[in-house]
């Protein structure tokens, strides 16, 4: 594709293609910097332009102990779904797109129904479930329920990886005399690498922002997307936008630094 | 199993002994499944089928089940009815389902204009900017609640828009939030990346060579849009509308938050139901046909799609 032919793609529909870029970039980003912008305001109510500035806000969100503890269910809840989504999905690629089996075919559309079904709909559809299996609500069910939604999400992101993958490498090692653990560790894992890394952001980050999923299934314990909505519907401080910033600029931190790391090792 | 055994090698193996040994009564099935049933490709699937099972399938069988059940009842052991769906069609639910339909058709309309010259771009012009698309995932990974208050904030009275043009021109502009056209900016914002990555798949789906051939032959820049670049990037374009049109049916913040309740989703019709007014077979019924509807355009797709094909390219 490096070859092409400049007159095929003409150049006043590339200038318009770049400018409409630069257009959907803008409104893209324009609500997220208001966030940013109110989260500075030292008033308690929104006005635009803004008159006093403060960082009072940031202050207070960090000595919250209430948003402390948000934090701490969000997290844990990021973690287990990213720990256990890539031990699930590494299997699940290798079955998507490695080997050749009978029923493969129906596999790979089953595992990525979930992807495509209302998210709200789905909690509410496993909260119904929880209550057959008598488990009460909790950040436990919110594990559950995120893996039923970023499983497939992180078996596609591998499964890319897989497809680049050429199996005579693992059977060349066989060959040699590796056992099936040694192959494993020493082949598939660091070949596969990069989509698992990819794999595992992804799942962390999508489990971190996640409200449809979690509003349902936490019970009384609250993780900071529904602290967010709650504040917003009802209760206002400009807390809301503080930690929306604070959240907003981890995601972009990991994905970021995320990219920084994969380009390193490449090189 | 040490050597990771071809696809066909085992299976094929197996028959080949039961012709030679006839077996008295049914163990050949049996043994053809036990073959199959040992490949690692379906030993690696167990775990992320079972998640589907129970996480997935069951809890919407659940729903159907429910669905059935006399209205405010909250347990299965009751005889089946179809009051609920009565209920649905009497009590003015369906306007609910209409709007859902009609918004959700609305903004995948207006996704699909406004993401095929980015996902063009990106996947020719920009060729396929790191920076470009990590900017673009990026809203993705934050709460779709923070991103929606954003447009609370600059649409609001004395917000970043009104604001502006009270403070540059000393006009005042009329409430921008609470209607319909603000509900549909809200989807359209959301779920842009839905559309907009499946379809950039698409389009890195067109070979060079097509194209070439085409203007090679005289065709002009529009006939190439029509009968080569859609055609060939179909499945990524179908892909994209449908996760669009799924995923926009079954929303409820963007109503919520910047409709103010002008509008009542289904998705908010089936939460009220569940929740304040406890009524699970009413909630039930709801999402069964929400399932219906999804389950018909996703199965009907993807029965359609060849995903080795798709995923395998670059």
């Amino acid at each position: 594709m490096e070859n092409t032919p400049a007159v095929f793609v003409n150049r006043a529909s590339e200038r318009a293609m770049r400018i409409w870029t630069i257009v959907v970039l803008l409104f893209i980003y324009l609500p997220m910097v208001a966030v940013v912008l109110a989260s500075f305001s030292k008033i308690r109510f929104f006005m635009f332009p803004i008159k006093s500035w403060s960082t009072d806000w940031y202050v207070s969100v960090f000595s919250s102990i209430a948003i402390r503890d948000y934090l701490s269910t969000s997290l844990i809840i990021a973690a287990l779904v990213t720990v256990i989504s890539v031990v699930l999905a590494i299997a699940g690629a290798l079955a998507f797109a490695r080997y050749d089996w009978k029923g493969r075919s129906l596999y790979q559309k089953l595992i990525l129904l979930p992807i495509f079904f209302p998210q709200a709909v789905l909690g509410l559809a496993i909260l119904l479930w929880s209550s057959v299996w008598d488990v009460a609500p909790g950040w436990e069910l919110a594990v559950f329920a995120h893996l039923v939604w970023i499983v497939p999400v992180v078996t596609l992101v591998i499964s890319i990886q897989v497809y680049g993958f050429d199996p005579a490498i693992e059977e060349a090692a066989f060959d040699l005399g590796a056992s099936r653990w040694q192959v494993f560790k020493e082949i598939t894992f660091p070949i596969l690498w990069p989509g698992i890394f990819s794999g595992a952001l992804f799942a962390f980050l999508l489990s971190w922002g996640n409200f449809p999923l979690s509003s349902f299934t936490t019970g009384a314990e609250q993780t900071i997307p529904e602290w967010l909505y709650a504040k917003m519907v009802a209760g206002y401080t400009p807390q809301v936008p503080a930690l929306g910033t604070l959240t907003t600029l981890l995601a972009g931190v990991l994905l970021l630094g995320g990219y920084w790391l994969g380009t390193r090792r490449r090189k | 199993m040490m050597n990771a055994p071809g696809p066909s090698s085992l299976p094929k193996a197996r028959k080949d002994s039961e012709s030679v040994i006839p077996m008295p009564g049914s163990p050949t099935r049996l043994q053809a499944f036990a073959g199959w049933a040992r490949q690692p490709g379906v030993l690696l699937s167990l775990p992320a089928l079972v998640v589907f099972l129970f996480g997935f399938l069951g809890p919407l069988l659940l729903v159907i089940l429910y669905s059935f059940m006399p209205a405010r009842s909250f347990g299965l052991d009751h005889l089946p009815t179809l009051e609920n769906f009565v209920t649905v069609f009497q009590d003015s639910y369906y306007l609910s389902f209409a709007w859902s339909v009609g918004l959700a058709l609305a903004t995948t309309v207006i996704l699909m204009l406004v993401c095929w010259p980015v996902a063009y771009g990106l996947s020719r012009i920009f060729r396929r900017s790191m920076i470009l698309t990590l900017l673009l995932v990026l809203p993705l990974f934050v709460s779709e609640n923070v991103r929606l208050f954003g447009w609370v904030l600059t649409l609001l009275n004395h917000g970043i828009l009104d604001g502006t043009v009270r403070t540059l021109f000393g006009w005042e502009i009329p409430n921008l939030l609470y209607n319909v056209p603000v509900i549909i900016l809200g989807m359209v914002y959301v779920y842009l990346p839905f559309t907009l990555f499946p379809m950039a798949l698409g389009v890195s789906m067109i070979p060079e060579s097509c194209r070439e051939a085409a203007f090679d032959m005289g065709a002009t820049r529009w006939q190439v849009f029509r009968e080569v670049e859609i055609p060939l990037a179909m499945p990524g374009i179908l892909i994209g509308a449908l996760l669009t049109f799924v995923l926009t049916l079954g929303s409820i913040s963007e109503a919520k938050i910047l409709g103010g309740q002008s509008v009542i989703m289904i998705a908010h019709d089936i939460e009220t139901a569940f929740t304040y007014a406890q009524n699970w077979p009413l909630g039930s019924a709801l999402s069964t046909l929400l399932i219906l509807l999804t389950g018909v355009l996703v199965i009907g797709l993807l029965s359609k799609l060849n995903i080795d094909k798709l995923l395998s390219r670059k």
